[in-house]
C-alpha cells in the first residue's frame, strides 16, 4: 500500500478541485462568496454542497459575478470574517479592480485560482496568463505542481495571509491538475483546523468598541505611505512563508520552500518553471541524468514575493538556464518569469558573481501540451549553448505553428 | 507504468470509467492518474479519457499518446475515430461488441492476438437495465491487464457507487454484477 507522510493522513484518489474544496471545508472559513467558472466551478460547487449538507458552518454567498464575489469577500474580511473564494481566468479578470483594493486594505483573503487562458480567442484550458497578469496586485502568489501541493498550499494559506495581512492566491493548472484524479494524502480535519488556528484580526469593522475608517480617500499626504507599507509587507513576506512551511513540515512531514530544487547540486544546465509541467520535466531530468548530462530544474512555488536573492544565488552556479513561461506578457521583451529571473540575475552582475546564459521559452498557452520530447529539445539546446554554440533567439515559442 | 485510453461518446461514462478504474487501482496499492480530454461537452460526441497506473509516484502531466491498452465503449467509433493511434506494438484493444476478436482485428488492421471483445452493452442491459457499458468494460479491462485484483476492484467500486448513488441503491448491485460478468466473459476469440 502507498504510505502516508503523516501518521494520521489518509491516501485518497481525488482531483485538484476536490482537494482544494476539501482544504476549504477543513479550514472552515466564516464566509465564502463565489461565482462559478470553468475550470474552477467544482470548487464552488463542492464547497456549496458541503455548506448545504451542514458539513461546514460557513456563510456561503452566491453572488452574480466575480466582481461581486471579490467585493463581498472584501466586505466580509473587513468585517472580521475569515474569508475565501475561488475563480479562474475571465473571473479573475472581472475581479481586477477589487484585487488591488483587497491588497490595499491589507485584507488577508484566500483565493484558490485554477489557472486558465484568457480570451480572446475563447479557451477554457490551462495556462498561467490569468494570475501572471495579477502579479503586481499586491497578492501573495503560490503555485502548485499537483493536487497534493494544491491541497498542502491551501492548508498553509490562511496562516500566511493572516500573519502578513496580505491577500493570498493559491493556484494550480486548469484541467491538467484541477480535473486530474491523482493520489493525494488528506490530513485529518481537526489537525488542519489546529494548524490553521483562529483568525484574530488586529482591527475589524464590526468591533464596535474600536471603530475605525477603512478605505477612505487618501491623497498626496498619505497614499504613498500606505502603498509603501504594502510594498514593505511584501518585501518582508518571505520569512513568514518559510516559517509556515517549516511548521507544516514539522507537523505533517512534507517539505516546502520558496522553490523546489531538483537535481540542482551539481547541475550545469537547468530549467526554471512553474506548475504542472515541472512534473513532466522532472522525468526528462532523470533520463538525462542517467545519460550523464548534468541537468537540473527549479520549480517556483512562491512567485509573489519573488525570491530574487535566493534564485540569483542558486542560478549563479549554472552554465545555461531556460526559463519556461506558461504565459506571455506581450511586452516584446520576454515573458513574466523570464523578466523576473533575468532581473534577479542582474544583482549577480552588480556583485561580480558569475552569470549563466539565459533563454526564455513560452509554452503551453491555452492548454497546448508540452511533453517529454519538447523538454528534451530544450535541454539539447542548452547543452549546445554550454558547449559554446550560438544562443540564437532569446525568446522562443515551443510546440506552436509559426 | 501502464497507460490506458478510453474511447466513448458523451453520456456513456468514459470519464466516470477512468475515474472509477483509477480509484480501484489505488485501492490495490498502485499510484494512479485519471484525466478526461475536455472538448465541447455534447451527448453523443466522441470523447476520450485516460489512466496512468504505476508502482511509483507519477509526475508526468502531459498528454498520453502511446497507450498500452485502448478501451472502446462504442464500436461505431471504430469508423470515425483513429482508435488505434499510438497503440504500443504489443498493445491491446478491448471492444464492446458482439463480433468476434478476429473480425474486429481485421477491421482495425491489427493482430487478432491484440483484440479482446465483450458484449458490454448486453451485459449492461441485463444487469443495470440500461445500455451504460462503462462499468462492465471496467471488469473486462481488469481481466485483460491481469495484474489487478478483481475483489479489490469490486470492493472499491461498491464503496464509490454507494457514495454516488446513495439515493438509488438498486443500481449498485447491478453495476457490480456487470463488472463480474464482463470479467468472466471478455475473450480473445
Amino acid at each position: 500500500m502507498i504510505k502516508t507522510t503523516y501518521a494520521k493522513g489518509k491516501v485518497v484518489a481525488k482531483t485538484g478541485n476536490e482537494v482544494m474544496a476539501e482544504a476549504m471545508r477543513q479550514i472552515a472559513p466564516d464566509v465564502v462568496a463565489a461565482y462559478p467558472i470553468t475550470p474552477a466551478t467544482e470548487i464552488v460547487q463542492i464547497f456549496s454542497q458541503f455548506v448545504a449538507d451542514g458539513l461546514v458552518p460557513t456563510e456561503f454567498v452566491a453572488v452574480e459575478s466575480e466582481h461581486s464575489a471579490m467585493s463581498a469577500c472584501i466586505g466580509a474580511c473587513a468585517a472580521g470574517a475569515r474569508t475565501m473564494t475561488g475563480t479562474s481566468s475571465q473571473g479573475l479578470a472581472l475581479m481586477w479592480e477589487m484585487l488591488y483594493i483587497a491588497a490595499g486594505l491589507r485584507l488577508p483573503l484566500v483565493m484558490a485560482v485554477i489557472n486558465r487562458a484568457l480570451s480572446a480567442p475563447i479557451n477554457i484550458h490551462g495556462d498561467q496568463s490569468d494570475t501572471m497578469g495579477a502579479r503586481d496586485a499586491g497578492w501573495i502568489q503560490i503555485y502548485s505542481e499537483n493536487s497534493q501541493e494544491a491541497y498542502d498550499n491551501m492548508v498553509q494559506s490562511t496562516r500566511i495571509a493572516e500573519k502578513l495581512q496580505l491577500p493570498t492566491m493559491i493556484t494550480t493548472d486548469g484541467f491538467i491538475i484541477s480535473h486530474c484524479m491523482e493520489v493525494v494524502e488528506i490530513l485529518p480535519d481537526e489537525d488542519v483546523k489546529k494548524f490553521a488556528g483562529e483568525f484574530k484580526p488586529e482591527r475589524y469593522l464590526l468591533d464596535i468598541k474600536r471603530p475605525y475608517t477603512l478605505g477612505a480617500i487618501d491623497l498626496q499626504d498619505y497614499y504613498f505611505e500606505h502603498r509603501f507599507q504594502l510594498a514593505d509587507a511584501m518585501n518582508n513576506a518571505i520569512p513568514v512563508i518559510l516559517e509556515v512551511a517549516q511548521d507544516f513540515y514539522k507537523t505533517f512531514g512534507r517539505k516546502y520552500d520558496l522553490y523546489e530544487k531538483y537535481c540542482m547540486d551539481d547541475a550545469e544546465v537547468a530549467l526554471v518553471i512553474i506548475g504542472s509541467a515541472a512534473g513532466t520535466a522532472k522525468v526528462v531530468v532523470d533520463d538525462l541524468r542517467s545519460k550523464g548530462v548534468k541537468a537540473g530544474l527549479i520549480k517556483i512555488r512562491v512567485f509573489r514575493p519573488f525570491p530574487a536573492k535566493q534564485l540569483a544565488a542558486d542560478l549563479a552556479k549554472l552554465k545555461v538556464v531556460a526559463v519556461m513561461d506558461r504565459a506571455d506578457s506581450c511586452s516584446g521583451a520576454g515573458a513574466p518569469l523570464y523578466t523576473d529571473v533575468t532581473a534577479a540575475l542582474y544583482s549577480n552582475a552588480n556583485a561580480g558573481l558569475p552569470l549563466p546564459k539565459v533563454v526564455d521559452y513560452v509554452y503551453g498557452l491555452g492548454g497546448r501540451d508540452i511533453d517529454l520530447d519538447h523538454f528534451h529539445e530544450v535541454f539539447a539546446r542548452l547543452e549546445k549553448i554550454k558547449a559554446g554554440g550560438p544562443i540564437g533567439p532569446v525568446v522562443e515559442y515551443i510546440n506552436v505553428r509559426k | 507504468m501502464i497507460e490506458i485510453r478510453w474511447h466513448g461518446r458523451g453520456g456513456q461514462g468514459a470519464k466516470t470509467a477512468a475515474l472509477l478504474f483509477a480509484e480501484a487501482a489505488l485501492a490495490t496499492g498502485k499510484y494512479i492518474q485519471a484525466f478526461p480530454e475536455y472538448g465541447p461537452e455534447r451527448m453523443g460526441a466522441p470523447v476520450q479519457s485516460f489512466n496512468r497506473i504505476s508502482d511509483v509516484p507519477i509526475t508526468l502531466h502531459c498528454g498520453l499518446h502511446e497507450p498500452s491498452f485502448v478501451v472502446i465503449l462504442d464500436p461505431t467509433l471504430m469508423d470515425s475515430v483513429p482508435v488505434t493511434a499510438g497503440l504500443k506494438k504489443d498493445g491491446k484493444v478491448i471492444v464492446n461488441t458482439s463480433f468476434s476478436a478476429a473480425t474486429i482485428a481485421t477491421r482495425l488492421g491489427i493482430n487478432a492476438s491484440q483484440v479482446f471483445v465483450v458484449n458490454a452493452s448486453q451485459i449492461a442491459q441485463d444487469t443495470i437495465g440500461m445500455d451504460i457499458p462503462n462499468t462492465p468494460m471496467l471488469g473486462a479491462l481488469v481481466k485483460v491487464i491481469g495484474t489487478l485484483d478483481l475483489n479489490g476492484v469490486l470492493e472499491d467500486t461498491k464503496h464509490k457507487l454507494e457514495q454516488k448513488f446513495r439515493h438509488k441503491p438498486q443500481v449498485i448491485e447491478g453495476n457490480l454484477e456487470s463488472i463480474k460478468r464482463a470479467f468472466n466473459e471478455v475473450k480473445n476469440v
